[in-house]
């Protein structure tokens, strides 16, 4: 059991959460980060999907990474992920029909997230499976709470609503207080993004 | 012995060999879900049909119930306004006809039934800004005022666009308005947001910062009504008749 947890692994789970985030530091996924941030369940469902599908394509890769062939490898890590991200889609449509409509076409998008191919490429292809799982899940999680930051302010600013439950009461509105239209649109993420990371950068000295 | 993982034939094996693996988990996973995943989709287009003729929020255990009270039959109807399919068999007619398949020699028409008044339901396809929208149009049994609507999109701008699928109340402003003048054109229009004559009967507000999206429905509108502006007009000159 120590073994498990050691401090090695550790690092490998909690990294990516912080200090090399693949959002703020390696600055990977931005498309979909922008795409799927407009409200904040969107947001959630997706860094959930994505956390799944990186940590099942890393243990996969990871155990059949010495079988194989060099030179198709990114083929063979790319059907891996198309083939788990169409299975998760297909399951989301069977089990949560709303939730798939929502995402319509991001989830199928999961297959050319950055972050996918670079983890595969970069760890799950030299270390083994369980490694390979936290490595995963601590990358898919470090992505998921940058979505929910920003899509959480964008529901809140752009809506007034968190989760579609209204925050911000109708007396707001009365005295002339307005949603702003702008956090609607993909361009303010990218901007709310740059803020995160700034304070991120701020706090956070290499 | 160990094997050359770099050799062209193990690459091309290996290659093959996985493939087929995939396709078989896939097939596998598609034919244990497309049962539920299917359910899904035809339940979803009912709740959609039900909220265009004001049953909105249905809880999804009651879709079927409340489907078979209001709809009698999903016929098939062309642009000529002759009716092809009766639409007897549950489901099987103009119901599972796919918005891709909707054409003007194939129009399904829901004919529904509520205290005693016949109504009608047709289907709306059209472009957004960003990709598809649609919609159901409920319609008097006169065939030329509105009963209700209801919206819906691909992927229109969450937020604006978005607004004719969530926003009940921009639903809402087109009931009882007027589809048609007295020689059958449309003048149903969706105006930009603010233009609207709000004592009009045919005029419509669009949504602010959406003025797009709002072409896109109006567009909409105006096409399908004129595809199934034959069938309303013999089904009223009908009624005329048999009065």
């Amino acid at each position: 059991m120590s073994k498990l947890f050691s401090k090695d692994n550790q690092k490998v789970f909690l990294e990516p959460l912080n200090i090399n985030n693949p959002i703020l530091i390696q600055v990977l996924g931005i498309c979909s980060a922008l795409a799927v941030t407009a409200k904040l369940e969107p947001a959630i469902v997706m860094g959930l999907s994505v956390t799944v599908i990186m940590a099942f394509s890393n243990v996969i890769i990871s155990l059949i990474r010495k079988t194989i062939p060099n030179r198709i490898r990114i083929i063979i890590q790319l059907v891996v992920v198309a083939a788990l991200v169409t299975i998760v889609s297909m399951i989301l449509k069977a089990f949560a029909y709303d939730v798939s409509v929502q995402l319509s076409v991001y989830v199928g998008l999961i297959i050319t997230n950055c972050i996918l191919m670079g983890r595969l490429e970069a760890f799950a292809m030299t270390n083994g499976p369980w490694e390979s799982l936290l490595d995963g899940v601590g990358n898919g999680l470090g992505y998921a709470w940058i979505l929910v930051v920003v899509g959480g302010v964008r529901e809140l600013l752009g809506s007034g609503t968190l989760l579609n439950i209204r925050l911000i009461p109708q007396s707001f509105y009365d005295a002339g207080y307005m949603n702003n239209g702008m956090m609607t649109m993909p361009a303010m993420a990218m901007i709310l993004l740059g803020c995160v990371i700034w304070v991120h950068r701020s706090f956070i000295k290499e | 012995m160990k094997l050359n993982t770099n050799s062209n034939i193990y690459t091309i094996v290996y290659a093959a060999v996985v493939v087929i693996i995939v396709a078989f988990l896939l097939a596998f996973a598609s034919s244990v879900l497309s049962g539920r995943s299917n359910a899904n989709e035809q339940n979803d287009k009912k709740k959609q049909i039900l909220a265009s003729l004001g049953e909105r929020d249905v809880q999804d255990a009651d879709v079927q119930t409340t489907y078979e009270k209001y709809i009698m039959a999903d016929m098939i109807i062309n642009d000529k306004g002759e009716i092809l399919n009766e639409g007897k068999n549950k489901d099987k007619d103009g119901f599972a006809v796919a918005r891709k398949g909707i054409s003007k020699d194939c129009l399904p028409v829901y004919k529904c039934m509520a205290d005693s008044v016949e109504f009608y339901v047709i289907p709306l396809v059209g472009k957004g800004l960003w990709g598809g929208i649609w919609g159901y149009m409920a319609v008097n049994g006169d065939g030329k005022t509105v009963k209700g609507v209801y919206f819906s999109h691909e992927s229109e701008t969450a937020g604006l666009g978005s607004l004719i699928k969530d926003d009940v109340n921009f639903q809402l402003q087109f009931n009882d308005k007027l589809l048609y003048d007295s020689t059958w054109n449309v003048v149903l229009t969706l105006k930009k947001n603010g233009l609207a004559d709000k004592q009009s009967q045919t005029e419509c507000d669009g949504i602010s910062g959406a003025t797009l999206t709002g072409n896109g429905v109006n567009n909409m509108i105006k096409e399908y009504l004129n595809l199934y502006k034959e069938f309303f007009r013999k089904n009223l000159e009908e009624k005329t008749v048999n009065q």
